[in-house]
């Protein structure tokens, strides 16, 4: 099937050169950060982490687009999801490749990144989430290409790939939690020591990745032969609709605790967010766009006349992914590091390198999706062809 | 294999039950033992703490940081946002939070702290760190293994205390002078305080300990009831930093 991604039009081409010069771009950069050490990005003693590993919160989110259309087919034999749950499986491919990367990119020591699997240290939420990151990638590998290479060949898919299917359903979940728990459970970092923060993630992931979804069904259409269904864009609508109302309410369930408490660990962090802290206040105006935007994307997905119009859908999409990316990709990340432990507002700017570091990653997901939507389209063109 | 909705339900959930009891069984069996030895009085027979009595810390006085970056091969790095530091001073207000209040007495309100590490009992650096480069000692230091470190500042985000740096450049070049008897560090890796691990092996005290001359640092096995700490503090009344958060930090002061 591979042979599919080798056989393009001219814009299928010019998408993939211009993603690979943006690698190209981010690996110059990469390089000068292997040889100067990662003091090159805009990470400091107080905010030991920043863009990369904020990244790698937003897209193991975005990853989540499998389960929600995977669930519904497989579990509630719902036809309309049917068309598109290799369309989720292969962007939750995609993401979390991007996830690892992401990692790797932060590790002060790239070449001794297999210490965790030489030394594994169940105590570490990170051993898990490397587990789960893991599996859950290989399992939609495995499921998404079996699935279209026998819908290809018109045969139902061999029966062993059934099981890991209902197996990536609650491992979906695995990967949101697990990743919610390297924040959730550290002392002394009073923004993220919530309870609520995993079923936070599921919330922002069950909303981020359909909308992704949505947005590429809609490019598909436009550019292809295959049409992923009305009714599955329609309903995959719904979802985020839910998804990001439920999201919300989370964030104003935080909101309560910590300014009700008055518990000054957990409301500094708010108040540096919401309002600055003193002179300091460079992610104000973020939180603040993070928040319209929210605002905005509920009215236009919670109305049925907004969101039954698909122009408007895709508008609401948008938003709710910069919204989230904000919010996930940005300041849940930094804005436990500010203030510090002591007390000390120390800011965070992500520098130039790393910015492009950031982009020759997000640059490389697109790649490897572009390929292998462009297998899974190729097929399913054949098949209706 | 064929699996129905219900048969799926099913075996999730014994799946889920089992990983749920777990902890729980850990729990109790780790209670169970900790009982038995400490039953014996064999539980510890050396748990390494120090005393810093602020009352004697001289303001402007460095020696103990000299001391101890000299002997650490800790790089001199002036800019707040790539700096190491094993051991330094912050406001009383900044290193006690919980402490501070508006009348603040006795000379303490703005009046430095000398912070290091805690070498907690219950480190929450060491239960995140994904392959054991930092772990903790039988005599409760907690150490750091600097080849094997890979970087990922999990135990940054975890340390309530600040008391991890992690070389975010080569560090080599901002080391005055090297003494030979220390690792230098790489870039890419995390450090902080040790206790002085080489030089307790060698039967010497801590350089900071060494180094203060008007006796604010005091440093010993409180598991001895004889010691000078175990002294110090039974006759004094001493505080930890933020003693709520469960660590167990074993820097005790007197204020």
């Amino acid at each position: 099937m591979f042979e599919k991604a080798l056989i393009g039009s001219k814009k299928y081409w010019g998408l993939a050169i211009g993603l690979l010069a943006i690698m190209g771009v981010g690996a110059i950069f990469y390089l000068q950060q292997w040889n100067y050490g990662l003091g090159i990005t805009g990470m400091s003693r107080d905010v030991s982490w920043g863009l990369y590993i904020a990244q790698f919160t937003f897209l193991v989110g975005v990853a989540a687009s499998a389960v929600m259309v995977v669930l519904p087919y497989y579990l509630h034999n719902y036809k309309a999801f049917g068309r598109i749950t290799i369309l989720g499986e292969f962007v939750a491919v995609a993401s979390v490749i991007m996830c690892l990367v992401f990692i790797i990119a932060d590790l002060g020591q790239p070449t001794r990144a297999l210490n965790i699997v030489l030394y594994p240290t169940p105590s570490s939420i990170l051993f898990w989430d490397m587990i789960v990151l893991n599996g859950y990638l290989l399992l939609n590998i495995l499921i998404g290409w079996n699935v279209l290479a026998s819908e290809r060949k018109s045969v139902p898919p061999p029966a062993w790939v059934k099981p890991l299917i209902y197996i990536s359903i609650p491992w979906a979940v695995s990967i949101h939690t697990v990743t919610a728990f390297i924040y959730a459970g550290l002392p002394g970092r009073g923004f993220w020591l919530t309870a609520i923060m995993a079923p936070r993630f599921l919330a922002s992931a069950f909303a981020g990745g359909p909308a992704l979804l949505i947005l590429l069904s809609l490019i598909i259409r436009r550019f292809t032969k295959f049409d992923p269904g009305k009714d599955a864009i329609q309903n995959l609508g719904k979802i985020v609709a839910y998804a990001m109302s439920i999201n919300v309410f989370f964030i104003l369930l935080e909101i309560f605790t910590v300014f009700y408490s008055q518990i000054p660990e957990h409301m500094h962090h708010f108040e540096y967010i919401f309002a600055g802290l003193g002179e300091h206040g460079k992610l104000v105006p973020w939180m603040w766009a993070s928040v319209s935007l929210a605002v905005v994307s509920l009215i236009l997905l919670v109305n049925p006349i907004t969101r039954r119009r698909e122009s408007i859908l895709a508008l609401a999409c948008v938003i709710v992914f910069f919204s989230l990316w904000i919010e996930k990709g940005f300041v849940l990340v930094v804005t436990g590091f500010i203030p510090s432990p002591l007390g000390r507002v120390f800011e965070y700017t992500p520098t130039v390198p790393e910015i492009f570091i950031t982009l020759g990653i997000w640059a490389m997901g697109f790649l490897i999706l572009a390929i292998l939507y462009k297998i899974a389209i190729a097929v399913k063109e054949e098949i209706e062809a | 294999m064929k699996i129905d909705r219900r048969g799926f339900l099913k075996i999730g959930g014994l799946g889920i039950l089992g990983v749920a009891v777990k902890p729980v069984i850990d729990v109790v069996s780790k209670a169970k033992l900790a009982e038995a030895s400490s039953k014996k009085g064999v539980l510890v027979e050396k748990r390494l703490a120090m005393v810093v009595n602020l009352k004697n810390c001289k303001e402007g006085c460095t020696d103990c940081i000299a001391a101890c970056h000299g002997v650490h091969n800790v790089p001199d790095i002036a800019n707040p946002k790539d700096e190491v530091k094993w051991i330094w001073t912050e406001s009383y207000e900044n290193a006690f939070p919980d402490q501070e209040h508006r009348f603040i007495g006795g000379g303490m309100k703005g009046s430095p702290a000398i912070l290091l590490c805690n070498h907690c009992d219950n480190p929450s650096c060491v239960r995140v760190c994904p392959t054991k480069a930092t772990f903790k000692r039988e005599d409760g230091i907690v150490m750091m293994d600097y080849h094997r470190c890979i970087g990922c500042r999990f135990c940054m985000a975890a340390c309530p205390y600040g008391s991890r740096s992690f070389n975010w450049r080569d560090p080599r070049p901002f080391i005055k002078k090297v003494n030979p008897e220390f690792p230098t560090r790489t870039k890419g890796v995390v450090e902080k305080c040790n206790f002085c691990e080489e030089r307790l092996a060698k039967g010497l005290i801590p350089a900071c300990v060494e180094s203060c001359k008007n006796k604010a640092l005091v440093f010993g096995n409180v598991e001895d009831p004889n010691s000078e700490v175990r002294e110090i503090l039974r006759s004094n009344y001493t505080i930890r930093r933020k003693p709520g958060l469960g660590t167990g930090p074993q820097i005790y002061y007197i204020v």
